[in-house]
């Protein structure tokens, strides 16, 4: 793509350059590569400084000792921290809670988006489709705190000596409500990170030609067959593409777990902010090369499942 | 996230006179002649004049890190406002930075964006150690003079007698309950949220600071003195052990760890937190939206705070910054600004000024013993700050590891 744009760009601005000007055009028609390289350059930059420069430091970050008294990280090298964050118990027990949390929340929103998805991209008609796909982002309009704070409504449980003594409106009209747990965080979260699924998985079913499916019922496969050896393997991408959404969102959010437990489901997020607060910059690091791994793990097996193939 | 406040200002006072009826303090009903500031709106005298030299240096702004309701402009409640005429007499505007917890002050004055806070003794002496902070010249704040002399030149806000800072006022951390789940007997001792056995277990509210395992101190003080505890932020290794042990029981009873007050405002008022370690604020803007409850200061103490204002040593706005201190240090905002937090002001003028008259009884700012057992926010360091010389103490970084030990 960027070549022959490079070229027009040339060609069209050659003729009216002054000369150092068209010194440079000449040059960069001539230089293929350099075009590129300059074209790109900046992109580059920003990545490598923005991107993987803070992310180093990040790691650094985590040998760094902690003046204890000014709360200020020195520039001594210790591996206490990472010590501190990788083998003490208590907050590896947390670091599981959290992947558990962030795959359970996957499932979920996973179990729920590919039917929608495959009514809106299979089912409904033409016209119908936008007007789902634009109703099923409208959440991603609300504020994130006013869709946490609306959960922590919803399932509140009543209480003897409230002002409002049913509850929030799961236990008022149903009479059950899950409470303040770990239920609360996957479903509050699972909300919150479902149209990151949906879009993905709506997108591999809209390139998905019909005619695929009806080969496949034309050769005697039964629905579920379809769906398992003509429509999951196609979707598989897209999968990927959403679980890493909902997985990686899940793992590090840690607003959400506080606002709909009452701050009594620690998930990493909290640990890294608690010390960021404490403060405690050189342990926060730490804690975050946690979720740093866990992702880099989880892209790892994707890629061997495949997922990436047909990008 | 803020809630909705009603009518803070004549609960303020209902909420005073509840808290000194359970706390068992007789009220005396004299009424002393109401100064006409209570109800003559656009005639206040603010009773103060800002210092000329630092008026003439007027940077035009000033941004500072706060307690919640230490700089009110209105926003909350009309009537609440000493922010605007700060504004209109200085011209400095003012920016506030909610800090959630004296750590997070510390991390936000760590940036050398703001021009000054309002520090707890847990955060003052840490942002004196780094450099955070400055000697000050009281001789050009006119306020410093009245201001109570039990709060100056105290460890926590100075250095070798020389004064960091401007004291702003004090108060203890309460014990809060449900006055219908406590109907027959309204607690006075802390075990409560520590040993359990009433209506409240499984419904208290505890602070989610790792500062609060100085509660659990304070609790072993008087129930198990062997373990010799004269300082609840100077902890041995035993001591501190069984302050831990103590949360770990405690852990049962927890129905929430509140973090930022307006989570255990809403618990409150919907009945999901029964009893539990609060600040007056909470208790009055809770008790304005309906809700059933009381504090008291336990017969054990209690762990509280005394605050003081600082001015940053990379302040941009310097002379603005002076002349809030100064501002809210005054006989008219120091009492505005405690009334509405609801606690004990730090100049001995604000208390003829208050609306209801007998805030300061109320909030015993001038009664030594009262604070006796109350034990100031402090940051615990290795070297004993009781003075004990043959043991090391558990310093602060390891409070942050044990606490979020214990909440994970």
């Amino acid at each position: 793509m960027t070549v022959p744009v490079v070229d027009q760009l040339v060609g069209g601005t050659a003729s009216r350059s002054p000369r150092p000007a068209r010194a440079l055009s000449r040059a960069f028609s001539r230089h293929r590569g350099l075009a590129l390289t300059s074209l790109l350059s900046p992109a580059v930059a920003w990545l490598v400084l923005v991107y993987i420069a803070s992310l180093a430091l990040l790691v650094v970050a985590a040998f760094f000792r902690l003046d204890g008294f000014t709360g200020k990280p020195t520039t001594e090298f210790t591996t206490d921290n990472l010590e501190v964050a990788f083998t003490t118990w208590d907050f590896v027990r947390v670091v599981g809670r959290s992947v558990r949390v962030a795959v359970l929340v996957t499932v979920v929103c996973f179990v729920v988006a590919l039917p929608v998805a495959f009514f809106v991209a299979k089912v409904v008609r033409p016209w119908a489709r936008r007007g789902l796909l634009v109703a099923l982002l409208m959440p991603l309009w609300a504020g994130y705190l006013v869709k946490g704070y609306a959960w922590k409504a919803l399932l509140r449980p009543g209480a003897e000596f409230g002002v409002n003594k049913d509850g929030g409106f799961l236990s008022s009209v149903f009479g059950y409500t899950p409470g303040f747990g770990q239920v609360a965080v996957v479903l509050a979260l699972s909300y919150l990170w479902l149209p990151y699924m949906i879009l993905p998985i709506y997108a591999g079913l809209e390139r998905l030609p019909a005619s695929l499916l009806d080969a496949s019922s034309d050769l005697g496969a039964k629905p579920l067959r379809t769906f398992s050896s003509v429509i999951i393997p196609n979707l598989l991408p897209s999968i990927a593409a959403g679980s890493i959404f909902t997985f990686s969102l899940s793992l590090g959010d840690y607003i959400t777990p506080r606002i709909v437990t009452e701050g009594k489901f620690t998930m990493i997020g909290n640990l890294i902010q608690s010390y960021l607060l404490a403060p405690n910059q050189p342990l926060a690091a730490a804690f975050t090369l946690w979720p740093l791994l866990i992702i880099v793990v989880y892209l790892i097996v994707m890629k061997r499942a495949g997922a990436f193939d047909n990008i | 996230m803020k809630m909705s406040r009603r009518r803070v200002t004549v609960a303020l006072t209902a909420a005073g006179f509840a808290v000194t009826a359970s706390g068992g303090v007789g009220l005396a009903t004299t009424e002393p002649p109401l100064t006409s500031e209570a109800g003559a709106e656009g005639e206040v005298d603010y009773m103060w004049t800002p210092n000329e030299e630092l008026l003439a240096g007027a940077e035009d702004e000033v941004n500072f890190v706060a307690w919640a309701g230490y700089a009110e402009s209105g926003a909350n409640d009309p009537a609440v406002d000493w922010v605007t005429p700060f504004e209109d007499i200085t011209g400095c505007s003012v920016s506030v930075t909610d800090g959630a917890s004296s750590d997070d002050m510390v991390a936000q004055m760590q940036t050398g964006e703001y021009d000054g806070v309002s520090a707890s003794g847990d955060a003052t002496e840490r942002l004196i150690a780094g450099d955070e902070v400055g000697p000050l010249d009281v001789s050009q704040m006119t306020s410093y003079e009245s201001i109570f002399e039990g709060l100056k030149l105290q460890p926590w806000n100075s250095v070798d007698g020389e004064p960091y800072g401007v004291p702003h006022g004090r108060g203890a951390n309460l014990l809060v309950y449900n006055t219908e789940a406590f109907a027959d007997a309204p607690p006075d001792s802390w075990s409560v949220v520590f040993e359990g056995g009433t209506e409240a277990d499984g419904a208290v509210s505890i602070y989610d600071n790792a500062i609060y395992i100085a509660d659990a101190a304070v609790y072993l003080m008087s129930t198990q003195p062997d373990l010799g505890i004269t300082n609840p932020y100077a902890l041995d290794q035993a001591q501190f052990d069984a302050a831990i042990a103590l949360l770990e029981q405690q852990e049962a009873l927890v129905g929430q760890y509140w973090g930022v007050y307006t989570d255990q405002q809403v618990a409150l008022e919907g009945g999901t937190v029964l009893a539990g370690t609060t600040w007056q604020v909470i208790v009055n803007i809770a008790q304005s939206n309906g809700a059933t409850i009381d504090a008291v200061k336990p017969m054990e103490g209690a762990t509280g705070w005394s605050d003081t204002w600082m001015l940053s040593t990379k302040a941009a706005h310097p002379n603005c910054m002076l002349m809030w201190m100064d501002w809210i240090a005054s006989p008219w905002a120091n009492a505005q600004v405690a009334e509405w937090f609801g606690e004990a002001p730090s100049n001995s003028e604000s208390c003829a000024v208050t609306s209801n008259p007998d805030h300061c009884a109320l909030f015993h700012a001038d009664e030594d013993e009262y604070w006796e057992d109350v034990w100031y926010w402090t940051t615990p360091t290795a070297e004993c700050i009781d003075g004990r010389t043959d043991v090391e103490c558990v310093p602060y970084t390891e409070w942050v590891n044990a606490w979020n030990a214990l909440r994970a």
